[in-house]
């Protein structure tokens, strides 16, 4: 599965992404349409805990956020943006102090897609079932990446994986707004195309700074590509060139941005004070993490 | 990779790499035990190593040893709840060399029976397995997979596959090793759907066979 085979596949683009996974895995349809649903069930569920819960992660450097946003007046009146934002907040800092939440498609970038499809999704008062067949557009989106591409920030830098997260939410709110299969693959790669070389530098290496916030501005990211593909705007290098540029940039990016903490934030005088406090915890005997020992 | 595999797995944080994929590494021990597990030795290499206890790596494998699923909630309590099954473990920094960062070295011991597992996590919760029973193995657990040790001998591989051709069931992809020609070989099959017991019981029933086991499918897709 190609993003080119994708962008001219007959309308609604998730119905061919479906068939070609069912033909691919043997699955039944029905049960990969229900276990999607269940699966934003699971999503809505992290953004509820998470606007609701001020509790800190394991670190202590993030857990607050969502909250504080969902609860702060809306000082530009922008309440889109402001939801976007919360709900994507929410479902890392669920994520970041060990709660329960769908990896989309990995956990370091879980909240971009909740927050931009749900987000947008609330904001336009559409209900949750609506919300299946782009969320199967979203998963083919980022299978399509995954032929080309490691997903992982640790294989190929922040720009793989919350690059792909941005590029499967805006092909899904495409869909979402009625969008053609055209449209949701340009809005993809326009969100890709603006990612690439973005570096993974964990502090400490725990997926919190600058991963909670990035999550936020990704799903904002995300709603914006969609709204220039809506209006007919395409991405000038093709869809799947692109994937294979973010790729390249992947390769020749040095080990130390990509997932180490050996560059970039994780390298500041504070992020190297939270590696040092959190190496010490390490070694504190009755800690929170202590083992049951032979 | 399907579709449940991008949206997915529904996991208990931070991680997928370091906890999600973890706690499925533990899950292969498991199903490849046999009996309850009592007693775990875990080799944790590099980022594993570096960056496991704050991801809840460790709990994510003891959850894992306990037969628990990326998205069970008992998983952040994995250390008490071993206490209470009577599982111990105990965490070891290695070095495995020029293997990927995210990989686990595990010996799981229960009452009668022991096996060895090396496996990574190579991001998004997807896992290879790489070892086990000190042979190497290149499996997913994306798919039932049969394993079987057994004693190098001529036309054992074409045995093993007429079995399973006889259950009615297909053969996605083998990788088979051995320590030296009629010594010890390990032979890992994936295939499209499980085996019954029947045939299970008729390949452990052979005389060159010294240890088979069916690790169930790990993945959602």
């Amino acid at each position: 599965m190609t993003l080119e085979e994708l962008m001219n596949a007959p309308a609604p683009a998730s119905g061919w992404v479906l068939a070609q996974d069912c033909a691919e895995t043997g699955l039944d349809p029905q049960d990969i349409r229900s276990e999607m649903s269940r699966r934003i069930g699971e999503m809505r569920a992290s953004v509820e805990r998470g606007l609701s819960s001020d509790a800190k992660s394991i670190t202590g450097m993030v857990g607050w956020n969502a909250k504080g946003l969902w609860d702060a007046p809306d000082a530009l009146n922008a309440p889109l943006i402001r939801r976007v934002q919360a709900y994507a907040m929410a479902v890392n800092e669920e994520n970041a102090r060990m709660g329960r939440i769908v990896a989309a498609p990995t956990a370091g970038s879980a909240g971009t897609i909740p927050g931009a499809l749900l987000g947008v999704a609330d904001h336009l008062g559409l209900p949750d079932e609506r919300l299946v067949d782009p969320m199967i557009l979203a998963a083919g989106v980022g299978k399509a990446i995954s032929k080309r591409m490691f997903i992982s920030g640790a294989a190929g830098g922040c720009q793989a994986e919350i690059g792909s997260s941005a590029a499967m939410a805006a092909a899904a709110v495409v869909e979402l707004l009625g969008g053609s299969p055209r449209a949701a693959v340009h809005a993809a790669s326009l969100a890709l195309m603006n990612t690439i070389g973005l570096v993974c530098d964990p502090v400490g290496g725990y997926v919190e700074v600058p991963c909670v916030s990035r999550n936020a501005f990704f799903a904002v990211h995300a709603v914006s590509a969609a709204q220039l593909a809506l209006a007919q705007l395409e991405s000038f290098i093709p869809p799947d060139e692109v994937v294979g540029a973010m790729a390249s940039v992947g390769r020749l990016m040095p080990a130390e941005l990509r997932e180490t903490a050996e560059g970039g934030l994780a390298q500041t005088p504070t992020g190297l004070a939270v590696t040092a406090r959190m190496e010490g915890r390490q070694e504190e005997p009755g800690g929170m993490i202590e083992l049951p020992m032979a | 990779m399907s579709l449940l595999d991008m949206i997915g797995p529904v996991m208990i944080g931070p991680s997928s790499s370091h906890t999600a994929g973890a706690c499925r590494l533990g899950l292969v021990a498991h199903h490849l035990l046999g009996e309850p597990p009592r007693r775990a030795v875990i080799g944790l290499h590099a980022s594993f190593a570096k960056t496991g206890r704050g991801h809840g790596t460790h709990l994510a494998l003891v959850a894992g040893l306990l037969g628990y699923a990326p998205d069970d909630a008992r998983l952040p309590r994995a250390f008490e709840e071993a206490e209470a099954a009577g599982l111990t473990a105990e965490f070891r920094d290695v070095d495995l060399g020029d293997v990927h960062p995210n990989t686990a070295q595990i010996e799981l011991h229960g009452d009668t029976l022991a096996v060895t597992v090396q496996g990574s996590s190579t991001g998004g919760g997807v896992i290879l397995v790489t070892g086990v029973q000190g042979l190497g193995v290149n499996f997913s657990g994306a798919s039932p997979t049969v394993l079987l040790r057994y004693t190098d001998a001529v036309g054992m591989i074409a045995r093993i596959a007429s079995t399973i051709a006889a259950d009615g069931v297909n053969i996605a992809a083998l990788t088979c090793t051995r320590e030296t020609r009629g010594g010890q070989a390990l032979v890992a099959i994936e295939l499209d759907a499980p085996l019954s017991p029947q045939a299970l019981a008729f390949l452990d029933h052979w005389p060159d066979t010294n240890w088979v086991r069916l690790l169930p499918k790990l993945m959602d897709g």
